[in-house]
């Protein structure tokens, strides 16, 4: 079995700085780590391995010095990391990103095997979007199931696997064939340590680095800030509001008198809100 | 337009800003604003009726027509949206039934969506951030080669007609206006209990337009096995609630945070918590609020020891009224708190539960 993981390098505080013209966000001197939720899949992907057999495929996308998370990731126990880095993805929104990383899964497919599952993130922390999977899906013209709780079962004869997906109200279970791109919620599941033979293993591993023209991709224009039909105008703080807490004094007063002052303090503010409580108490 | 000829031009806000309109003759002809209905199990999910309401005025400053999209089964529950949607602002219905779509799966939703959209050619197309709403949205998109814009929380209409799509980054630290300015639909989903819900009138009418979607269910690679519906004891009604109390860190223990699920039962509202707690085992995810867990919207929520960060602010400002409970006075959260007090939310918050017990079984006698 062949899993390629996608995962993104990002900034780890909130130290956030706007470059003044493009209006992107400046990495430089940011400290960075492994989207945390990539890590869920990461994580799932080297059970499915451990399990049944096979490899898996870490990529991301970013500047080169995203080199740094792949490492980290063949130190947890990936067998392979491919970096993608060209300055003409630079300013990729989700379609531009999810195209570049669909044309390297394709080169990867052509290189060493074709996937049979490819695992996102449910989303990032930083582009907040949840839409890199399922764009990429789309364009591997792959079986999509988002909000992936749990692999329950992975039948290679039939080449299909039976996932429980997290929907609004409920959980479905749903059966797909492979190949197909999970997107894997965030769960109990921890990120292993990897083992001091994985470790001097990512000592040695190369990284493979692909441009553009190295994975494959000849339509530059579909890259970039150019491949990205959203169009960022205006990045701002959010404004503070004008007013801060009235604080309520309760010094000196017995329990008691506290809760009595806080509910009268609650009810004053909100009398539609004292109404509907009493509404509620009287239909019990 | 290229990058090089914007960046000569000195715009106000630098070279991205400088981007202008450039629709094409194809993409001109795409008008009129859409909202998805999404319709599960015979219910729609409230967030629809809520982006009715702001597809409305987007539609009303535009001078155009508001859509509500329903995908399903045929049957009543079809017909009842369509009335529903007209009830709460569209001018027109768009119903999709057919037998494969009962249930939510993406390829067939996608496929019967984006014929839609090739077929009638709206400008705006909003959707739901929910876990149905973001997986079609994203295949959709991708789909039509056009862009998206993902939890939105302000939508607007500017001078030259397109939609200005407002929504938080990097964990809320900062806010991005964004654009779709050469191709078409515009589309953006917004999470639930981020737009406020619009007013219902019976009796309002609207166009239907039945469209028999071209499916086989034989093509159809995923099956539905079976759907689970949360617990009742389990499922929290957290977004919509109109009664919340939550618990951060500042509680100290998981069994301090029975002080919280006790004063949430007692005023028959909801209990919810920040995300460290569900990191430490406490409380399950889905009673997260902020950024990465849930919006709420209301009408009073208490936070006891929970600092304000910004991930968590973005989640409960929509609340009427916010009473924070915090032993430092200096914590972010009296910064957007309406009233708050200084002090040991272990010891207060057992003393709100009885002055409210107190009271309201005392309303109880005397009715
Ligand atoms: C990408 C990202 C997404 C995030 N998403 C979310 C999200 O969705 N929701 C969320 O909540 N957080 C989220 N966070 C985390 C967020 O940044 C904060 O770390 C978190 O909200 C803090 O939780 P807290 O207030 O419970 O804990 P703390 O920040 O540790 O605050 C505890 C507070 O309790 C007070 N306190 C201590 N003892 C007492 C006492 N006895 N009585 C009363 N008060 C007391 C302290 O003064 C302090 O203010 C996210 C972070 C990141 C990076
Ligand atoms: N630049 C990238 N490189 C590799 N994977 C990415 C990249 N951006 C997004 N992803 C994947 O797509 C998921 C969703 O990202 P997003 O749509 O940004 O929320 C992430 O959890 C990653 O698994």
């Amino acid at each position: 079995m062949h899993i390629v993981v996608c995962l993104k390098q990002v900034p780890d505080s909130a130290q956030i700085r706007v470059h003044p013209v493009t209006n992107t966000i400046m990495r430089q001197g940011v400290p960075t780590i492994i989207n945390p939720y990539d890590l869920f899949a990461l994580e799932q992907a080297l059970q499915l391995r451990d399990q049944h057999g096979g490899e898996v495929t870490v990529l991301t996308m970013g500047p080169p010095m995203a080199e740094d998370s792949l490492r980290k990731a063949l130190t947890f126990g990936a067998d392979r990391a491919v970096l993608l880095t060209d300055r003409f993805f630079a300013g990729s929104d989700t379609l531009a990103t999810s195209f570049a990383l669909a044309s390297a899964i394709q080169k990867i497919s052509e290189t060493w095997s074709a996937p049979d599952i490819v695992f996102t993130g449910k989303q990032t922390i930083d582009g907040d979007t949840a839409q890199v999977g399922p764009g990429v899906a789309r364009r591997l013209e792959l079986n999509q199931l988002t909000y992936v709780a749990r692999i329950s079962g992975i039948d290679f004869a039939e080449r299909s696997v039976t996932v429980e997906r997290r929907a609004e109200g409920g959980v479905q279970t749903l059966k797909t064939s492979l190949p197909c791109l999970v997107t894997m919620l965030e769960g109990t599941n921890t990120i292993r340590r990897g083992t001091m033979h994985d470790a001097l293993r990512a000592a040695r591993a190369t990284v493979v680095k692909w441009s553009a023209a190295e994975a494959g991709i000849k339509d530059l224009t579909k890259c970039g800030l150019k491949g990205s039909p959203t169009v960022v105008k205006r990045v701002f703080a959010p404004t503070p509001r004008s007013e801060r807490a009235q604080i309520v004094d309760l010094t000196g007063k017995s329990n008691e008198e506290m809760g009595e002052a806080l509910m009268a303090e609650i009810f004053a503010r909100s009398p539609s809100l004292e109404s509907a409580l009493e509404k509620m108490a009287a239909g019990y | 337009m290229s990058n090089e000829t914007t960046a000569k031009t000195p715009a106000p806000q630098g070279g991205r800003a400088g981007m202008k309109k450039e629709l094409s003759e194809e993409f001109k002809a795409y008008k009129h604003v859409w909202v998805f209905v999404e319709l599960e199990r015979g219910q729609v999910h409230p967030v629809s009726w809520e982006l009715m309401g702001e597809g409305r005025k987007l539609a009303d400053k535009l001078g155009v027509e508001l859509a509500g999209v329903i995908i399903g089964a045929p049957g009543e529950a079809s017909k009842m949206a369509a009335a529903e949607c007209f009830a709460f602002g569209a001018d027109v219905a768009y119903v999709a039934q057919h037998e494969a779509l009962a249930e939510y799966r993406n390829d067939p939703f996608t496929r019967v969506f984006t014929d839609l959209v090739k077929t009638y050619k709206p400008e705006i197309l909003l959707l739901g951030a929910t876990t149905l709403g973001r997986d079609l949205a994203g295949s959709v998109a991708t789909t039509l080669l056009t862009g998206l814009t993902a939890d939105s929380t302000e939508l607007a209409v500017d001078a030259d007609g397109s939609l200005a799509a407002t929504r938080p980054t990097f964990g809320g630290s900062l806010l991005c206006t964004i654009y779709t300015l050469n191709y078409r639909p515009q589309m953006a989903t917004v999470r639930p209990r981020v737009m406020a819900m619009p007013e219902r009138r019976e009796g309002r009418i609207g166009r239907v337009v039945e469209v028999v979607p071209n499916l086989v269910e034989s093509d159809i690679v995923t099956k539905v096995l079976s759907f689970l519906p949360d617990r009742e004891s389990s499922k929290s009604n957290l977004a919509y609630a109109d009664i919340v109390v939550a618990g951060g860190i500042g509680l100290q223990s998981a069994e301090n945070f029975q002080l919280v699920k006790a004063l949430a039962e007692v005023l028959g509202g909801e209990y919810g918590c920040s995300r460290p707690v569900v990191q430490k085992g406490w409380v399950p995810v889905d009673r997260q609020i902020g950024q990465t867990g849930k919006t709420i919207r209301p009408k009073l929520y208490i936070a006891a020891g929970i600092s304000g960060a910004i991930q968590h602010r973005v989640g409960v400002e929509g609340a009427d009224l916010i009473l924070a409970i915090n032993t430092d006075k200096n914590a972010p959260i009296f910064d957007f708190a309406h009233v708050g007090v200084v002090g040991d939310a272990t010891r207060i918050l057992p003393t709100l539960t009885r002055a409210f017990r107190a009271r309201l079984s005392v309303n109880r006698l005397a009715s």
